[in-house]
């Protein structure tokens, strides 16, 4: 999964672009959460209704009133490609990898995207269940965690 | 209704496009001239194609965020006068036909009197779509997807075609056949970049994986080039020396939450049509038996597929049987699709040569001409959002 020896076995090779909260902040909680092996997406004070992507408005009830929940980080996939043409100069040479999104049922059915972890030609079945696998970027400025996926027996 | 208000709210039969131009169409980064040189050189083909003096345009309208500013052209083009600017939100070929819908729009609505729709892409001055940006980080809807390796459009559509081609049980033969019909009506067009490069089925499924369910031959291509189409009242139509094709309708938009982030739209397996098709019907009275050809904006085939599926030519589970080579080409096929070969095999003018052919369609000069061609659909930009679809008419349809 990665080249250097001793180098953190991420997904896709480090250089992949950065991910920072947004200059208003509105995902600074998501990003914070998965710095501490949490997932979070929004849910709505009033009417209780998960939200995510983020925004500062419930699409439901019109409340302005967001709280960030930590969800149960598993879920089951909902889609998935598989990229072999390398579009980003980190991943050149790389060979193929796998994108999932994974609905989350005790969330509210939202959804996530992340990569699937292991073999990269495996055989990949909408509706098999995952869990995610927290992958934090140590050497990056600032540091990161991205959220991947694995499967799951349950 | 209050006495003297009229509540004629729809463009049917009120405009009409009288010119159209293109500049030669180039692989991406192989244009001899700047992008606004070609804006300009297709707008001044389009108004010589018209018989108008180029002087008489006073508006212009385009659609993702295209460079060529409307008050440089005018400046250059020394117009007496700008009375409509106007750009369709969204990236994509989305805009294409809500673009003709808007410049349709001042028309009727006396804002302007002959407004020039236009898009001129010259990808080796800028930067290429299918390239990952600059920069080292990224934050909002990129941060969610970009640290995946889920950057460029195949890889933000994918997920979409996999997902209905898995609901429905399409097979990879159903884009195949949209690939192949493209390439087969480039063979015919002098003007396509892929004229000369026939494509054969083997060929396909021989071909690399961009990024499955997309083969190299599902993806469009980037090409360099310019297109636009002089559009005015149906009144004024009538004297112009080109048969006019006349605006049956025009629907753009996007479904309930289509642009929820990182990839949470409800309806997911879509080409954003579901909202959009009903309204375009409706405002032209018209159904899809009635359709004599199609235009339809290949990112992706997958995207095609869905977008004949919106507009209601087949139900989804119809796909494998009326998606074949043999139905989707010119003269005979149940529809022709893409006659030009589109953004496969004529040109990537972001969509924009899809109008340009449906108008040819509708004068009888088309280089795979259906006969008789009355009603021709153009749709634009499936999977982003807003998407837009436009219908065009011979004179007998109105």
């Amino acid at each position: 999964m990665s080249s250097a020896p001793g180098a953190p076995a991420y997904v896709l090779p480090a250089g992949m672009p950065r991910p920072v909260p947004e200059a208003d902040k509105l995902d600074a909680p998501y990003w914070e959460g998965t710095r501490a092996g949490e997932l979070r997406v929004q849910r709505c004070r009033r009417c209780r209704e998960f939200q995510w992507g983020p925004e500062w408005i419930c699409h439901k009830c019109l409340a302005f009133d967001m709280e960030w929940v930590a969800v149960a980080p598993r879920g089951r996939i909902y889609s998935w490609e598989r990229a072999w043409h390398p579009v980003h100069p980190a991943l050149k040479d790389r060979g193929p990898y796998v994108v999932v999104l994974v609905e989350l049922p005790e969330a509210g059915n939202v959804r996530m995207i992340g990569n699937l972890v292991g073999d990269p030609v495996q055989p990949v079945q909408i509706g098999a269940p995952v869990e995610a696998v927290f992958e934090p970027h140590e050497d990056a400025t600032p540091p990161y965690t991205l959220v991947q996926w694995k499967r799951s027996t349950r | 209704m209050l006495p003297g208000v009229r509540n004629d709210r729809t463009i049917r039969g009120k405009v009409a496009v009288v010119g159209i131009g293109e500049t030669p169409y180039y692989k991406h980064g192989r244009a001899p001239e700047p992008e606004f040189t070609l804006a300009l050189k297709a707008i001044l083909t389009a108004c010589e194609d018209a018989g108008i003096d180029p002087r008489r345009v006073d508006g212009f309208a385009s659609y993702s965020n295209d460079r060529n500013d409307p008050s440089r052209i005018a400046a250059a083009l020394g117009l007496p006068e700008l009375r409509f600017s106007n750009m369709q939100w969204g990236g994509g070929g989305g805009g294409g036909s809500a673009a003709v819908g808007n410049a349709a729009a001042a028309i009727a609505a006396g804002y302007a009197d002959c407004v020039v729709v236009f898009r001129a892409l010259a990808q080796g001055q800028f930067q290429r779509f299918g390239s990952a940006p600059p920069g080292g980080t990224v934050s909002g809807e990129a941060a969610l997807t970009f640290p995946y390796g889920l950057i460029s459009p195949a890889q933000r559509f994918a997920m979409r075609v996999m997902r209905f081609m898995h609901d429905h049980r399409v097979k990879q033969e159903a884009q195949r056949a949209i690939a192949l019909a493209s390439y087969h009506h480039a063979q015919a067009n002098p003007r396509a970049v892929m004229h000369g490069r026939p494509l054969t089925a083997e060929a396909y499924d021989a071909s690399r994986w961009i990024v499955e369910p997309f083969r190299l031959y599902d993806c469009c291509m980037e090409n360099d080039g310019a297109a636009a189409l002089v559009l005015v009242s149906a009144e004024r139509a009538r004297d112009m020396r080109r048969r006019p094709a006349y605006l049956l309708g025009v629907a753009q938009g996007s479904e309930y939450r289509n642009a929820a982030r990182g990839h949470n739209a409800p309806t997911y397996a879509s080409s954003s049509f579901t909202t959009v098709a009903p309204h375009l019907w409706e405002m032209a009275g018209l159904q899809p038996k009635d359709v004599s050809v199609v235009q339809s904006y290949e990112n992706f085939t997958g995207g095609v597929l869905m977008s004949l599926v919106e507009h209601g030519f087949f139900a989804p589970e119809e796909a494998n049987e009326f998606l074949t080579f043999d139905n989707l080409i010119a003269p005979r096929g149940r529809l022709p699709l893409n006659t030009s070969g589109g953004n496969l095999a004529e040109c990537y003018m972001h969509g924009l040569e899809l109008q340009i052919e449906a108008v040819r369609q509708m004068r009888g000069e088309s280089t795979s001409q259906v006969k008789g061609a009355r009603v021709g659909l153009v749709i634009s930009g499936p999977m982003v959002t807003p998407v837009s679809s436009m219908l065009l008419g011979t004179e007998d349809t109105l």
